[in-house]
């Protein structure tokens, strides 16, 4: 057996914790196992959704913040879809994303938040992602300069895939509308998570 | 001028304990109207009804106040003192001070007593303009109205005339039999279902106190407990069941190709004339006008020509009509769920994905295939079989959130005798929890696990998929953390049960409730599960909620009982606590008659003083609960309730608010 | 004469390019006008979501104000930016909460009266097959068209409510009014991988090769999608995918709006057939359509 619990493990705090943000009932869960059998995903993952419910209605928060289950969800919602008890469960896997992004539990992935951190700076600066750039500020956080450049990315670039300047939002009123809602939204977000169950 | 007596019980030290018993007795005495007050231990007791019968006589007293427990402990009790006392029993009211004050208020003894001297007072305010009241009573028309010929109805059919009463079985369908002439084994014995079920529709259909009306539908219910004026409706069959001799000749001939069979769950056709299956009872076919040659295009007739009794007659037409009985049993049975709503399963696309009864009609060796299990797109063999349990139970996204009984055992009853039949077979079972409650039920399912193989895989199934000619079955089993892909050549979906499709409007012509599925609510979940809100209709079988086969022998038996119970009396007795429309006031408005949940009320053209004929309301003694809905609702004060009337419950209000 | 809203995303200017040029060139012959969303903002596609569920409803807002205040359906060419738009438009008409939040960040209140199309639903329902068939100079014979739907297009089915979740049709019967065959497969709604391309490669090659290999199984020459990730994926990840398997592959995989291009007798250059990977070219000559 992987796991041994003693009363002091049932942290409801985090399940609560989930529940709130995630806005899913996350007790509503039996495990039935529909989710598990038609992730894409599932292969890859640590637990499959299914025992990642579990774990979190146990309120096991290091074994689900320390898993790369929620990491490896690809948002294709079909378990959401198929789901008989109505829980969201590609909400939940975001909301533990969120979760672990915001610096509140553990972040046990690597190269995914690297990613979000590119892509939304170059959000935030331009207003639309540069392919360009954020592969190669990607590539060269992940440590891995080369990946894909031979032959695809020059492939890209031949065949005139790739722009090499980024696009801005040509109005500057808008520019400055825009940055101004990012560090709003920075704001509230860092209020939402802090909020605790007591 | 009234005289009323009090008596208010210690009930030990129940009442005792909290209220000041003594205090409440000496402020009765101070009450207009009350000659007598007294207080005693346990007023329920012989000596304690004793007492109030000498305090009758001694004072005179011509009503009384039990201020003591619940009206539903003692209400009979005091009612019967007060008859053996001399006076009428409906001159006798109970106030509770147990359940609604000592028991409740324990923590404040002085509000207490004063709560009590309140109840006590409106007590005596209502009693103060008591009517005497005398029971009533109705007579009962001893035939019994069964609707449903399957195994539920032919039961409840074959209890009540064994009694010596007579029964109508009406059934829809052109045979009775209902699903259990559908299935192939029952569990657990693996009984053939057919062999168990058709001597007990001989009996049915041969016993001189019951009368089947087959193809037959019942389209209007007047009247009430003991007197019901029903309309059944037979439809036209287009065969005079006088001269047919069922010897089929007309069902050989017939050329129409065009009707599915309904028997055979739509897995294989069946004629335009014809009977159901081969043990139909009774053995007369029936001629389906929407598939019939003749009445689509004017040409054929071919039945007519065949027939060696000439009873073919295509001019037949419904004919409805009108019988009294006393009692109706509703035995409609059920559906299965519709499998096309879960469009990942692929059923209705795939020819190869079956519901469970379509799997049941293979394997039964009266089916279309003879008993042979064949994939129904290329009539192959199928090597790997797998089961999905729960498709449309316990599923909230579907709109059946609950667990319909049977679908564990029937899933593991099918998979062992496909192992019985073809032993190389793989077959597996996806579900979710296993649900074998009944006896010898547990026993039956691990042996289809451990005796005959079937493999049991924990995990609902995501998705199925065609694959050239298998069909893939994309699933998890939860306890091994694993995904499980098969490659399987039919899947049999173990469908949920659901009333049918018309049970609502049946229920909605006998005022019959239903919840939000159409199963028929019983009058109490716990207590009394045969009887529904209307006197005189019981429920019995899967129409009230799904169940398996003993559970609707049983429950049939038990409807049976509760009809035999109502025929064993010359006359009703019926509780005088009802409404009671003065005709003089009525204006005929109806509002009571829509109001009434219960069709108490009858609208009557009366002639009320000499010469005028009035629109007025009239309430059917029989079937009036005293809800005083009607009372409420009336709007010239023209209907009160005996025993509860406005002007008591008046005084009761303004004892407490002035 | 059909008026939309038009959210192009970000993919479209640039790895996605040739997805943009049949669009514009298609619609304008059909006669459907695109007004592209003045000073649009990413939609925010995977990272918003997951980073900060505000955010992703943040995003799309202003878009969606845009659209009710010119009372103008939006269409986007790319399932993630209809998904995310579609998502926030749902999330703010049923979340009293997340709509009062948005509110305050974006500085414009959002009342839920926008429509969201995606761009292939445009052409089967907007525009309608009726008027796709009437327009079609040169019908796609003995083209085996495998229709790729991808998660996003008819899930979740509240926020899509558009065909059936398990088989939809819509892209086949589009298919099929250009006078190609759809091909029958089962893969036609499981995920390729979508954003995992740069972050978790092996995964993407996994899925994509499944769908794959299952298009070339039941026959299909070509495979017909309406998002630019997926396109990316079973495009460029190909031959990838043919030297790990050591299988030959070889399907080519076209736009929706380029495949209605073909039909309405554009040639390969229009639909910028060279930024493919695997080249369309070759096995449109073989059927006879070039």
């Amino acid at each position: 057996m992987k796991h041994y619990l003693e009363e002091k493990n049932f942290k409801q705090g985090f399940r609560k914790d989930v529940e709130r943000l995630s806005k899913q009932k996350i007790s509503n869960c039996y495990q039935c196992g529909k989710c598990s059998a038609g992730c894409p995903m599932a292969f890859k993952m640590d637990y499959p959704p299914t025992m990642t419910m579990r774990l979190i209605q146990l309120g096991l928060h290091d074994e689900v913040m320390g898993s790369n289950t929620a990491w490896y969800c690809v948002s294709c919602e079909t378990c959401t879809t198929r789901c008989p008890r109505e829980i969201d469960i590609a909400k939940v896997m975001d909301t533990l994303k969120i979760m672990a992004q915001a610096g509140k539990y553990e972040v046990s992935d690597t190269e995914i938040p690297i990613f979000d951190w590119i892509f939304l700076k170059s959000l935030q600066y331009t207003g639309k992602v540069y392919e360009l750039g954020l592969i190669m500020a990607y590539n060269m956080l992940s440590l891995n300069p080369f990946k894909d450049v031979f032959p695809l990315g020059l492939q890209m670039f031949l065949k005139g895939k790739i722009a090499l300047f980024p696009h801005f939002i040509n109005d500057p009123v808008a520019m400055w509308e825009h940055l101004e809602m990012f560090s709003k939204i920075h704001k509230k977000q860092k209020e939402k998570i802090r909020e605790t169950n007591g | 001028m009234a005289r009323i007596g009090v008596f208010v019980c210690h009930c030990g030290t129940n009442i005792a304990g909290v209220v000041d018993v003594k205090r409440v007795a000496e402020y009765a005495l101070t009450l207009p109207g009350v000659k007598f007050a007294t207080d005693y231990k346990y007023m329920c007791s012989d000596p304690g009804q004793n007492a109030i019968i000498e305090a009758v006589k001694e004072h005179k007293l011509d009503r009384i106040v039990v201020t003591a427990c619940s009206p539903r402990m003692h209400e009979g009790t005091f009612r019967k003192a007060a008859e053996r006392s001399g006076i009428n029993q409906y001159m006798s009211e109970m106030a509770n001070i147990r359940e609604h004050d000592s028991w409740v208020h324990g923590d404040d003894k002085e509000a207490a007593t004063l709560k009590a001297m309140k109840l006590m007072e409106m007590s005596v305010a209502k009693v103060r303009r008591a009517e005497a009241l005398s029971k009533m009573y109705a007579t009962v028309e001893k035939r019994a109205l069964v609707i449903g010929g399957g195994i539920a109805g032919i039961q409840a059919a074959l209890d009540i005339a064994e009694a010596g009463h007579k029964v109508v079985i009406v059934e829809k369908e052109p045979s009775i039999g209902g699903r259990m002439a559908q299935l192939d084994k029952t569990f657990p014995t693996l009984d053939c279902s057919a062999c168990i079920l058709t001597p007990k529709m001989v009996a049915a259909s041969q016993h001189p106190n019951i009368e089947l009306r087959v193809y037959s539908e019942v389209v209007e219910v007047n009247g009430y407990v003991g007197n019901f004026d029903i309309k059944i409706k037979k439809k036209a069959s287009s065969v005079d069941n006088k001269k047919c001799i069922g010897c089929g000749v007309c069902t050989q001939k017939c050329p129409s190709k065009r009707a599915q069979s309904e028997f055979d769950e739509k897995i294989a056709p069946r004629k335009a004339i014809y009977t159901p299956f081969p043990q139909a009872v009774p053995n007369k076919p029936v001629l389906d006008r929407a598939s019939c040659t003749f009445f689509l295009t004017g040409k054929c007739k071919i039945c007519e020509k065949v027939c060696p009794t000439q009873a073919i007659d295509y001019n037949q037409q419904d004919e409805i009509v009108t019988e009294k009985f006393g009692a109706v049993v509703l035995a409609t049975g059920f559906d299965i769920f519709d499998s096309n709503v879960y469009g990942e399963y692929g059923y209705g696309e795939y020819k190869d994905v079956v519901t469970s009864l379509q799997f049941e009609r293979l394997i039964n060796s009266s089916g279309p295939t003879g008993g042979h299990v064949v994939r129904l797109s290329d009539k192959k063999e199928p090597k790997n079989l797998v089961w999905i349990q729960c498709v449309g139970s316990r599923d909230e996204s579907k709109g059946r959130p609950y667990c319909s009984r049977v679908c564990c055992m029937y899933t593991a009853k099918q998979a062992m005798l496909m192992k019985d039949h073809y032993p190389e077979v793989n077959c597996y079972v996806f579900y979710i929890d296993i649900r074998s409650a009944g006896k010898n039920y547990e026993e039956f399912v691990q042996k289809a696990q451990n005796e005959y193989g079937v493999i049991y895989l924990r995990g609902r199934v995501s998705k199925i998929y065609e694959k050239k000619d298998k069909l893939i079955v994309r699933g998890a089993d939860t306890l091994s953390g694993s995904q499980v892909e098969i490659e399987a050549d039919m899947v049999v979906l173990a469908n949920g049960l659901e009333p049918r499709k018309d049970a609502k409007s049946l229920a909605q012509i006998f005022h019959v409730s239903y919840d939000q599925y159409g199963f028929f609510n019983e009058l109490h979940p716990k207590l009394a599960p045969v009887e529904t809100s209307i006197s005189g209709v019981f429920v019995a079988g899967a129409c009230q909620a799904c169940k398996d086969i003993p559970d609707t022998v049983a429950q049939a038996g038990a409807a049976a009982a509760k009809v035999l119970g109502l025929f064993s009396k010359e006359k009703m007795e019926v509780e005088p606590l009802i409404a009671k429309v003065d005709p003089l006031v009525c204006s005929g408005c109806e509002t009571c008659y829509n109001v009434c949940p219960y069709s108490a009320i009858e609208m009557e053209d009366r002639e009320v003083t000499r010469g005028n004929l009035r629109h007025v309301a009239k309430v059917l003694e029989s079937v009036c609960k005293g809800c005083g809905a009607c009372v409420g609702a009336c709007y010239s004060k023209a209907v009160d309730l005996k025993g509860f009337s406005e002007r008591q419950i008046h005084d009761q209000i303004d004892t407490v608010t002035l | 004469m059909v008026k939309l809203g038009y959210f192009p995303g970000c993919s479209l200017s640039s790895t996605a390019r040739e997805y943009d040029i049949s669009t514009r060139i298609v619609c304008e012959d059909l006669g459907i006008e695109l007004i592209e969303v003045p000073h649009w903002v990413c939609c925010g596609a995977t990272t918003a979501h997951i980073t900060s569920d505000i955010a992703a409803n943040a995003l799309p807002a202003k878009t969606l104000i845009w659209a009710e205040k010119n009372n103008m359906p939006i269409t986007s060419p790319c399932s993630a930016c209809f998904s995310r738009l579609a998502l926030a438009h749902h999330t703010m008409t049923t979340d009293e909460d997340m709509r009062k939040d948005v509110a305050e960040v974006v500085g414009e209140e959002y009342m839920g009266g926008a429509k969201i199309l995606h761009l292939a639903r445009v052409f089967f329902e907007t525009y309608g097959l009726e008027a796709l068939k009437a327009k079609v100079k040169k019908p796609l014979k003995g083209l085996k068209v495998a229709s790729y739907y991808g998660c996003l297009m008819t899930r979740p089915p509240e926020v899509c409510d558009f065909d059936r979740i398990e088989n939809p049709m819509f892209m086949d019967k589009t298919v099929q009014a250009l006078g190609a065959e759809p091909v029958k497969w089962g893969y036609k709604t499981e995920c390729c991988g979508a954003a995992f391309s740069l972050t978790k490669k092996e995964a993407v090659i996994k899925l994509t090769g499944d769908i794959l290999n299952d298009a070339k199984e039941c026959g299909a020459d070509v495979i017909v999608v309406a998002c630019p990730l997926c396109h990316a994926n079973l495009d460029s990840r190909q031959r990838e995918i043919e030297r790990k398997s050591g299988k030959k592959i070889g399907i080519p995989v076209i736009y929706i709006s380029q495949m209605i291009g073909l039909a309405l007798g554009y040639n390969a250059l229009d639909m910028a057939f060279k930024k493919h990977f695997v080249d369309p070219v070759k096995v449109l000559k073989e059927k006879g359509i070039l």
